[in-house]
This record gives C-alpha cells, sequence and structure tokens, in this order.
C-alpha cells in the first residue's frame, strides 16, 4: 500500500499540490483524476519519488521512500512518462531490456531475458522484437514502453509489494488497445502484491475500469473513493465546470456531457 | 529498415581490420619496410639494439610507436564521442563541439607562446599537462553555462550553442597567443592545430595507452547507465541510474581520454563523430557495444588517415587533421542525408 500523508509541492511561490493525503491499495485500479493543470503528473512524480515534496510524506509499506536509494528503488516501482522519446535507433527487445536494467550488472541473466520475452509477449509487441524502434507509430511505441515498464517488476520482490505508476498511458492507443491494455491491467492485478496507480483523461474508461479513484482540481483533493462517490455531477461540474447526465445501469456506469 | 546484423560479429571483423591495417602502416611511408627487416628489427631490438641499421631503426623508432600511438588516439577520440553523444542524448556532439579540443589547443598554445616566460615547468609532461588544463577549463565552462538555472538540466540546443561560443572564445585565444608568438613557437602552435603524430616515441605511446586503456575500461562500466539515458533523463532515473554522478564521471573519463590525446598529437576532428555514426549503422545504438567496436574501428579509421597523410605527399606529410576533416566531411553530410536515419 501507498501512503501519501499531507503532500504539499510548491514551484516557487505557485503551489501544485496542496496538503494532500491519499492512499493506493494492491490489488486495485487507482486511478487519479482531474482537468488540465489540476496536479495529476505532479502527485504521481512525487508519489514515485522522482520530486521532493516540500511538506508531507509518502511511504511505501510503512516505509518512508526518501530513505530508499534510487537503484534500490528502481527494483519494484516502475513507472511509465509520458512523451517518452528515444534519441537513438534501438531494437525494440533493447528497449525493453531497460526495464531489466536495475535487475542485472552488466549482461543480462536468462531470468531477465525470460522477463522481457514474457513482457512481451504479455502486450503483443513480440512480433516487433528486431524492429528500429523509431520506426513504429505512436501507439506500437506505448505498447513497447508498457513492455518495458512491467518488466522491470516482472517478478514478486522479496520483501514487500511492486509499484507501477502510469502518466497518462492511453494518449496514443486507438479505443481497441485502450480496452485492451485496461483489461490487461486486471489481469496483472491477480498478482496480489501490485500497486497500480494511473492517471487518465478519459471518465467512462475511469468509470468502467477504476477500483479506486482520486479527483484532483487545482492541486487540491476534491474527492477519493469508489466510482460512484467521486463521479457525481457535483463534483464534475466544480471540476470540469461541465454537468454530465450520469447513466448507472446494468451495462454499468458512464457520463454523458453536453 | 533492414535487419541489423548481429552485434557479435562485428568486434573480430574489426580486430582483422586493424591488423591489416596495422600491417600496411608500418610497412609503408616515406620509407618502405620489408617483413624480413620488420622481423630482425624486432629481434635486434630484444637481443643487441646497438646493432640495428638505419631502416631497422626507422621501424623500431618512428614507424611502430607511430602506428600505435595512432590507434591509441583514435581509439580515444572515438569512444570520446560515442561517450559524449550518449550523455547528451545527441548524435552530433564530438570533443570538438564542446570545447574539449579547443581548450586543449589553447592550453597548448599557451605553453607554447607563454611557457619559456612562465618557467613553469615538468619536463615534457608540460604540453600535455597544458592541454589537459585547457581542455578541463573549456569543457567544464560549457557543462556548466549550458544547464539551466531552473531545472539544472542541460538542453542540447543550449549545449551547442554555449559550445560554439566556447570555441569561439578558445580559438580567439589560441589566434592570439599565435599572434603574439615568435615564428617558430607561432608555427608549432599551428602545426599542433592541425593534428601531426610524427612526434610519436615510445614514451607518448606509453602515456596514451595507459589513458586510454584505462578510461575505455571504465567507461564500459556506464554502459548500461547511459543505455538508460537514451529514453531520457526522468526514465533512467526511474530505472536506478543516478543522473548527476553519471553526468560527473562520464565527462570526467571524457575529458582525460580526449586531453591526454590531444595533448601529443594535437587536434583531429570528426573522428569522434563519424566512428560511432557508422557503427550505429551496422549495430544499433547500444553503447555496450558501440564503446567497444569504436574503440577499434577508431583505431582503423586513424591509422588509415595518418597512412594516408604520409603517401600523398611522399616524403613530405600532410597534417592528419587535414585528411580526417577532409575525409570526414563528406562522410558526415552523407549520413545526414541518408533518409532512413533517424535523428
Amino acid at each position: 500500500m501507498i501512503q501519501a500523508n499531507n503532500i504539499t509541492y510548491r514551484i516557487g511561490s505557485k503551489t501544485i499540490l496542496k496538503n494532500i493525503s491519499v492512499n493506493f491499495e494492491a490489488g486495485k485500479i487507482n486511478l487519479i483524476l482531474g482537468p488540465n493543470g489540476a496536479g495529476k503528473s505532479t502527485l504521481v512524480k512525487v508519489i514515485c519519488n522522482q520530486l521532493k515534496p516540500q511538506e508531507g510524506s509518502v511511504f511505501y509499506e510503512g516505509i518512508d521512500i526518501r530513505k530508499a536509494s534510487v537503484a534500490e528503488l528502481a527494483k519494484v516501482r516502475a513507472v511509465l512518462s509520458q512523451n517518452t522519446e528515444l534519441a537513438f535507433p534501438l531494437k525494440v527487445k533493447e528497449v525493453v531490456m531497460m526495464g531489466r536494467y536495475p535487475h542485472f550488472s552488466v549482461n543480462p541473466t536468462a531470468k531477465d531475458e525470460q522477463a522481457v520475452e514474457e513482457a512481451m509477449h504479455f502486450f503483443d509487441v513480440e512480433g516487433m522484437a528486431e524492429r528500429d524502434y523509431l520506426t513504429l507509430s505512436g501507439g506500437e511505441k506505448q505498447r513497447v514502453h508498457f513492455a518495458r515498464v512491467v518488466s522491470q517488476i516482472w517478478y514478486p520482490s522479496e520483501n514487500g509489494c511492486r509499484y507501477l505508476f502510469l502518466d497518462e498511458p492511453l494518449t496514443f492507443l486507438d479505443v481497441h488497445y485502450q480496452f485492451q491494455f485496461m483489461h490487461k491491467l486486471r489481469e496483472l492485478l491477480k498478482q496480489q502484491d501490485l500497486v497500480i496507480v494511473g492517471v487518465v483523461h478519459d471518465l467512462n474508461l475511469a468509470a468502467k475500469f477504476a477500483d479506486h479513484l482520486v479527483l484532483l482540481n487545482n492541486g487540491e483533493l476534491l474527492s477519493a473513493g469508489t466510482k460512484t462517490e467521486v463521479l457525481t455531477q457535483e463534483n464534475m461540474k466544480t471540476a470540469y465546470r461541465l454537468e454530465p447526465v450520469i447513466h448507472n445501469d446494468e451495462r454499468g456506469m458512464y457520463l454523458f456531457f453536453e | 529498415m533492414k535487419k541489423k546484423s548481429n552485434y557479435k560479429g562485428t568486434f573480430p571483423i574489426l580486430l582483422i581490420l586493424l591488423v591489416i591495417i596495422t600491417f600496411f602502416s608500418i610497412r609503408y611511408g616515406a620509407v618502405s619496410i620489408s617483413l624480413e627487416e620488420i622481423f630482425s628489427s624486432c629481434r635486434k631490438f630484444f637481443t643487441e639494439p646497438e646493432s640495428m641499421d638505419l631502416t631497422e631503426r626507422i621501424f623500431m623508432e618512428i614507424r611502430l610507436p607511430r602506428a600505435i600511438l595512432c590507434i591509441f588516439v583514435g581509439a580515444s577520440l572515438a569512444v570520446g564521442g560515442t561517450l559524449l553523444q550518449a550523455l547528451f542524448r545527441n548524435p552530433i556532439v564530438e570533443p570538438g563541439l564542446i570545447g574539449t579540443s579547443c581548450g586543449a589547443a589553447f592550453g597548448a598554445a599557451l605553453y607554447f607562446a607563454l611557457g619559456a616566460t612562465f618557467g613553469f615547468s615538468v619536463g615534457k609532461w608540460t604540453l600535455p599537462l597544458a592541454a589537459c588544463l585547457g581542455a578541463l577549463l573549456s569543457t567544464s565552462l560549457v557543462f556548466f553555462l549550458s544547464q539551466s538555472r531552473n531545472s539544472g538540466k542541460s538542453s542540447i540546443v543550449a549545449l551547442l550553442l554555449t559550445g560554439i561560443a566556447i570555441n569561439a572564445l578558445f580559438l580567439s585565444g589560441v589566434g592570439f597567443l599565435s599572434y603574439i608568438a615568435r615564428d617558430p613557437q607561432a608555427r608549432s602552435i599551428v602545426f599542433w592545430n592541425l593534428g601531426t603524430l610524427s612526434g610519436a616515441n615510445w614514451t607518448s605511446v606509453l602515456i596514451v595507452g595507459i589513458s586510454t586503456v584505462g578510461t575505455i575500461l571504465i567507461s564500459l562500466r556506464y554502459a548500461k547507465h547511459l543505455n538508460a539515458l537514451m529514453i531520457g533523463e526522468e526514465e533512467a532515473q526511474f530505472l536506478g541510474v543516478n543522473i548527476k554522478s553519471l553526468k560527473w564521471k562520464v565527462l570526467l573519463i571524457n575529458v582525460i581520454m580526449v586531453a591526454v590525446a590531444t595533448a601529443f598529437v594535437g587536434v583531429i576532428s570528426f573522428v569522434g563523430l563519424i566512428v560511432p555514426h557508422l557503427l550505429r549503422i551496422i549495430n544499433g545504438s547500444d553503447n555496450r557495444f558501440l564503446i567497444r567496436n569504436s574503440a577499434i574501428l577508431g583505431g582503423i579509421l586513424l591509422c588509415v588517415a595518418d597512412l594516408i597523410s604520409r603517401m600523398v605527399l611522399r616524403p613530405a606529410e600532410l597534417p592528419i587533421g587535414i585528411v580526417t576533416s577532409v575525409v570526414g566531411v563528406p562522410i558526415f553530410i552523407f549520413l545526414l542525408q541518408r533518409k532512413n536515419y533517424f535523428f
């Protein structure tokens, strides 16, 4: 479980996150929502130890992450950021192998090779293993990075949980792959020691797949809880200045904006 | 995109090529040396060094150290280029572009023009030391001035522009020093700026050899981290890389590597740029392979350039820096125009 307590993050005089406390549990799809500039990406960066908050602290299984080294943390925590671009031509399987870098010193072991192969198979990119990453389409690149970050935490860690952070993972994907990806996440969560935290923009996708939602607005925590608790007409109006019609029937919950 | 060849095959092929080129390099020049003379020279060197004749002496005291120095310098420059390209995540960076070579040239010019006046001297080490200090000064200036105040990150554009500015500054320093220098010193500066291997001897081979082999072996340890850097600084941190310390270490390795080599042979451009490019086309961009292979290919290219520089105006010599530029520029432009080569 990840606990973030009273996080405040400022750049200069501007406060990006104001006193935010949230928990993310293992075995659930945790999604962070909010309008542009609400502080979603910043919150993800704080809880994955990329940014140091001025106030508050983040705990993984009760351990303060400021005490963990960059190298140690990389063995149990993988992060998919927005706009990852490669500076040089590299084969797809080499990009995926980067996920295993925290686990070996000079040459990959058989275990690392296996993790890469299985992760590529899992995300359906093994067919492009030998292709140059730079020649792939946006959606294909995104799937390669899925394989990379998942291969990083492919095996259970000896002590404690594994953590997967996804900052807008669905941006370059078509509907088919968006749904496929969310189903894959669900499949990954069968492993009970995995904590998944993601940022998405599509509220209906969140309504369909999320177990736990966190809604940010203007750097503050507006609401947290299940989809029926968070995706209310009032919250949507505050955050997005739009009043959706919220349907909740046997096919699930969806929001209709007009 | 055509399928790239296997990584493993490249290294032995390059090694064989290097041996062949070295063989040509030690045989031909102002004087051609036969195989028998090479063998007898090697034998006499260990048994009765006094009895060597002129050709045998040329081989043992000029040709052979020159060829070996050439390999070491080529390896240093090429690996230096590979490291910097990886560190700055940019395929057009080379030691010359971020001030290392110009700084070394300035240090050397300072020694040529004012060394006698200052009276500071550590014997034949003075020139290499001056060049190293100059290179360290200019490279760290470029590195720190190009870092953004807010994020502490170095953008590539800022880096290259700062590099241009610092290069111009140090080159005008070199210009000023050659202007105030008397004639023999001024000519030394000019020669040094064009690069020459004619000063090769066993001492320089030993020093450059230690620096080259040592720094390349150390840099292999950072290959994986430099690979991770390819997908961005933040991403590399997520993969467990300590970016700040990596930058420092690689930059320091690079300055030592390039400055020591430059100190003995002068400014030789384009090797550091071309070699990694050529290898990327054959091999992809995995730094673990790039570093190892660029050391060998750098040696090969510089040996060829040296052979050309000795053969074209035989028995006179062309400065090797001119050869590498004349050969390197068209290759570089050709590479830039290739459609399937991405930046």
